[in-house]
């Protein structure tokens, strides 16, 4: 059973949100890093690059691939998983955690109102 | 969409079922790296079933295959294999071959699967000697069985025990289970091992028995994803990458396999005189010195920012643990210690061209 934290909010293509007050943080699923195999690079986001719903904001590298990570919500990045240059199987062992991809500000609260619940991840996965 | 023989098999084993040439198979079981480097340090068992076989009979099988390629065939005894390539009138590649000869009047060749049907129509065509050409890819399947640990493996079957003793780029059959299986010290990997061709009613059971006599040396099933990173440490070009119909055999990097003093065959008056001119382009192997993962179908470019070529092939590999790839460019840049710029999403990553191959076996 793949672990799907209640206290998430979730993308179709297997992002997770924390949202923090003003703060949100992004990453892909465990779902997703099961599908991705072993992360060997992570292209993070420049801090202060303004996203947009829906647009690819990060690459995910396995040997076999690259994936775009799209962001869940819009708005600036405010931070980014550094920690991942160094290893990025983080992404692999420790995906809501360690494997952090970046913090987003300046968000619309709507546009939150439009991710899944983890109730409604679970069943799109299981699909 | 193509099923080998396996297909229940790679299901029942884990693996993860894509399309590839038209075939469905599995690009992983547990994972590319572990597989990898199974393969590099004990051994690997691969279903390349989708592979082609045609077999070329009659008495003037060696004249046909003499000008329908490019190496020279007439250099072949009973039981030895070649690499060669089918070119066309331009000098590129229709396709890369083995052409294993069982004697004077009777070749098997292993085809790729992306080009099994276009190769063999290219044959009939072009064939115009004493020679009969079949294509009995539907009735083979094929298993690789590649590492250090493969000899071992096979030792471990009385049946099988004697392809052992094959040098490389030999073969020989024989009978297992009341099968004729053609085996070969032959590999796609820059490992030892072989490449079987069975019967396909046979096929399933065969790839049961290697596994279960590697069971306790470390054999591990590899899929699309690993078969890949290996053979690009390797340096073994794949068609499509770094062989192509509009990419000179020569720039490509075939000229070792291609024999211009052996009289004519389609593509030499081209390929003569492109070698006559002087090559445009080679084929550089190169690692990335900037943070980032080159693929194929990425613009190079010189320092000055001209672009001088494209990238052909390119990931992070399991064993050398660095990115690298191989790229078509201007001669001007494919020595050693070249500077070249590749741009990934529209960012240029500095590399830097090295000596092929990326990874050799220990002697």
């Amino acid at each position: 059973m793949t672990n799907v934290p209640d206290t998430l909010k979730y993308t179709k293509d297997h992002e997770w949100v924390l949202v923090e007050g003003s703060v949100a943080t992004v990453g892909v699923t465990e779902f997703a890093q099961s599908e991705l195999g072993e992360i060997v690079f992570v292209d993070v986001p420049a801090v202060g690059k303004t996203v947009s719903a829906g647009s690819s904001f990060c690459v995910l590298e396995s040997t076999k691939a690259a994936s775009d990570v799209y962001a869940p919500i819009g708005g600036t990045v405010s931070a980014a998983n550094d920690a991942l240059k160094d290893d990025p199987t983080k992404v692999n062992s420790d995906p809501y955690g360690a494997g952090w991809l970046c913090k987003l500000e300046g968000f619309q609260a709507a546009e939150l109102d439009k991710l899944m619940t983890a109730a409604d991840y679970k069943k799109h996965i299981n699909a | 969409m193509k099923k080998t023989p396996l297909y229940e098999t790679h299901q029942s084993l884990g693996g993860k079922i894509v399309t590839f040439a038209g075939w469905e198979l599995p690009v992983q079981y547990q994972g590319v790296i572990p597989e990898h480097t199974a393969t590099r340090t004990k051994a690997g068992l691969f279903d390349v079933s989708h592979m082609g076989e045609i077999f070329v009979t009659g008495p003037e099988a060696e004249q046909s295959l003499q000008y329908l390629t490019c190496n020279d065939v007439s250099k072949l005894y009973d039981g030895k294999a070649l690499y060669s390539a089918i070119l066309n009138e331009r000098g590129g590649v229709v396709d890369d071959i083995i052409i294993y000869r069982y004697n004077k009047e009777k070749f098997l060749i292993c085809v790729n699967a992306s080009n099994a049907d276009k190769d063999f129509a290219w044959f009939t065509k072009h064939n115009t000697f004493q020679a009969v050409y079949e294509n009995q890819s539907a009735s083979y399947g094929q298993i690789a069985l590649q590492g250090s640990a493969a000899v071992s493996i096979v030792k471990k079957i009385p049946e099988l025990a004697s392809v052992a003793e094959l040098a490389y780029f030999h073969f020989k059959e024989v009978q297992v289970a009341g099968a004729t299986i053609i085996a070969a010290r032959t590999g796609y990997t820059g490992e030892d091992g072989f490449e079987f061709f069975v019967p396909v009613a046979c096929t399933v059971s065969f790839w049961n028995m290697l596994l279960e006599a590697g069971a306790n040396e470390g054999l591990v099933p590899n899929g699309l994803g690993a078969r890949d990173s290996l053979r690009l440490e390797a340096c073994y070009p794949l068609h499509g990458h770094e062989l192509g119909e509009d990419i000179s055999a020569l720039e490509s990097g075939l000229g070792w396999v291609i024999k211009f003093d052996k009289g004519d065959f389609i593509g030499k008056a081209a390929l003569q005189a492109e070698k006559t001119a002087g090559l445009k382009r080679g084929l550089a192997g190169f690692f990335v010195t900037d943070p980032g993962i080159v693929r194929e179908n990425q613009p190079v470019f010189d320092a000055a920012g001209n672009q001088i070529g494209i990238t052909t092939s390119g990931t992070k590999t399991p064993t050398i643990q660095k990115a690298l790839g191989m790229a078509l460019v201007h001669t001007s840049h494919t020595k050693e210690g070249s500077e070249i710029f590749i741009e990934v999403r529209g960012k240029k990553l500095r590399a830097e061209v090295v000596k092929k191959p990326f990874y050799k076996k220990p002697a």
